[in-house]
């Protein structure tokens, strides 16, 4: 135990560091395109979209949820990107031929994404407090929607590490990634609430786990526990089935991959 | 010779879908030897060597390292061994220093241990100076040198460097072929593959020549070439069209043992030279055939790997390795 600690320590060492040796890179990691998203857009449609229909005061409110949820995605999915640069390079196979065990790897990953990831959300929420958003659950929903965030990042990383082993090259893991982000987002209620949605559109973004994690998080920054309670535990049962899919498919590939 | 044993592969196979990239593979290793696996890029040496340091399982037969089956006791193996990789394996982003701290931790060494061997393969492989700059700032010959000491972190009893030469300037490679002579003096069993004849001429004490999935031959450098047995003599001819109907010719004469085209002569493997050269410049009078130079030559290692696979090792293949 005490070596699968040492293991993992130093492996999750080694992705602070290179963020660290990136200045420019962790800047733009931090004060991320999500952010855009926030400052432009939620301001930009201030006037455009109809608060009855969003059901909250004005629309950057309403879009705070989804940028949050958003940015989970984005880091999720681009996850597996360092993970595939050191298949590709050889330095997976090296790190493979030391007698750590074989998940060592993997977890490291996964507690730095989920690290970045929290602190982007902390950052965004931080960002919308600035414009007027404040969490109508206190503190203690910002830990909430924290945990949603890890809950739905963490399938979503198992997803972007199993792409990372199966793929061929690093282009086909880029068109995928691409191809996937933008109707994530837009099948789900990041930008529009479902019932202002065509129908056909917001029937297809039921599916979406995008929508659940953000139909949770919505409520906990507009208007409070009660509302939010029953969403929230029905979040947490599909991030359950969500991640459970997800490793699943990740650890196959994983198999796969090592032989 | 009794020897101990270090490496023991026995009737290894290893097959994607339906290509076999490595074909019941039997062979050995003595401990305290360089041993060389040669052969041409896709001749199944990575996926032997990837199989020896458990990366891959064997879809069939087994192999041991140091007495400990290299899929059932893999983490046994894996604390025996130091792994070269092929490619740079290199993250641009950490030191030198940080490189083998980090792999100090995964072969779980204290700090204290660590940074004294660390200091020791730093001064070994001469990058004290550049220990701390971010390993994108390295030449190919430090990268290279910065692996080496990864490789030689754990102390391992068995040292596996995939193409330790590949792409190296000469410099970079006579040095690092000291390393090599100077683990080996230390006691420590090296495998390593090459595809480079003169690299397996001057380190290997034994090799095998590895061709489509199966070993040709193996045996040391000079026993190969011995057991060639006879000398090669080349001869270019002016009238490079004449070249096969001479080759028909000499095929199959008594003092001739083998002739193999060149694109500019013949390649002649003779019992004696003495008595061959008779009929060789006889019959190349007969066909009117110019020879511009002739040369003589004890067999090189390269002679030894066309007899076995009936191909130079420059020449391509059709089928690469994927793995």
């Amino acid at each position: 135990m005490a070596h699968y600690w040492q293991e993992i320590s130093a492996l999750t060492m080694r992705w602070v560091r290179r963020l660290s040796r990136e200045k420019f890179s962790m800047l733009f990691t931090l004060v991320q395109p999500m952010l855009f998203w926030l400052i432009f857009f939620g301001n930009l449609f201030q006037r455009a979209a109809d608060t009855q229909v969003m059901q909250a005061p004005n629309y950057i409110s309403f879009l705070a949820a989804g940028v949050v949820v958003m940015t989970v995605l984005n880091n999720g999915l681009a996850g597996g990107v360092d993970l595939l640069f050191d298949k590709e390079n050889g330095f997976l196979e090296r790190l493979m031929s030391t007698p750590i065990h074989r998940t060592s790897v993997i977890l490291s990953r996964f507690i730095f994404v989920m690290g970045i990831t929290s602190m982007q959300v902390l950052v965004i929420l931080g960002v919308a407090y600035l414009f007027g958003v404040q969490p109508a659950t206190g503190i203690l929903g910002v830990a909430m929607i924290v945990l949603i965030g890890m809950m739905f990042g963490i399938g979503l990383t198992a997803i972007s590490m199993a792409m990372a082993f199966s793929v061929k090259s690093h282009g086909d893991f880029f068109s995928v990634l691409g191809f996937l982000s933008l109707p994530m987002i837009f099948l789900s209620s990041a930008l529009v609430p479902l019932t202002a949605m065509p129908g056909w559109m917001s029937f297809l973004a039921q599916f979406n786990p995008m929508t659940w994690a953000i139909d949770a998080v919505r409520p906990l920054i507009l208007s409070g526990w009660t509302e939010a309670l029953p969403h929230v535990g029905m979040v947490v049962l599909v991030m359950l089935v969500f991640d459970a899919l997800c490793l699943y498919g990740g650890a196959k590939a994983f198999r796969r991959a090592m032989g | 010779m009794d020897r101990t044993i270090a490496i023991d592969v026995s009737h290894l196979s290893k097959t994607y879908d339906s290509y076999r990239a490595v074909d019941d593979l039997s062979f050995q290793v003595y401990a305290g030897e360089i041993f060389g696996l040669l052969g041409p890029n896709g001749a199944g040496k990575s996926t032997t060597l990837r199989t020896l340091i458990t990366l891959l399982h064997p879809t069939s037969g087994a192999a041991t390292v140091m007495g400990y089956d290299t899929v059932r006791d893999a983490d046994k193996v894996r604390t025996l061994i130091g792994y070269v990789p092929q490619e740079r394996a290199i993250d641009r982003f950490l030191t030198g220093r940080e490189h083998l701290q980090l792999l100090g931790a995964l072969y779980h060494l204290t700090k204290e241990e660590a940074a004294k061997r660390i200091a020791k393969l730093l001064t070994l492989v001469e990058l004290e100076a550049h220990a701390d700059r971010p390993a994108k700032t390295y030449s190919g010959g430090m990268k290279r040198k910065l692996d080496i000491a990864c490789g030689l972190l754990p102390d391992p009893k068995v040292l596996f460097l995939d193409e330790p030469t590949l792409g190296l300037d000469v410099q970079s490679r006579l040095r690092i072929w000291e390393y090599v002579r100077m683990l080996k003096a230390r006691g420590m069993t090296i495998v390593m593959t090459t595809n480079y004849l003169d690299e397996a001429d001057q380190l290997c004490d034994r090799l095998a020549i590895i061709d489509g999935g199966k070993i040709k031959t193996l045996g040391s450098p000079v026993e190969l070439k011995i057991a060639l047995g006879g000398d090669i003599v080349s001869l270019t001819l002016k009238e490079t069209d004449r070249i096969h109907s001479l080759e028909s010719e000499l095929k199959d004469r008594p003092a001739i043992k083998a002739v193999r085209a060149t694109t500019k002569g013949l390649d002649i493997r003779v019992e004696s030279p003495e008595k061959a050269l008779p009929t060789i410049l006889e019959s190349a009078n007969r066909l009117g055939c110019n020879i511009e130079f002739i040369q003589y030559n004890r067999p090189r290692l390269d002679d030894v790997f066309i007899a076995h696979t009936g191909r130079a090792i420059t020449e391509s293949i059709p089928e690469s390795e994927t793995a």
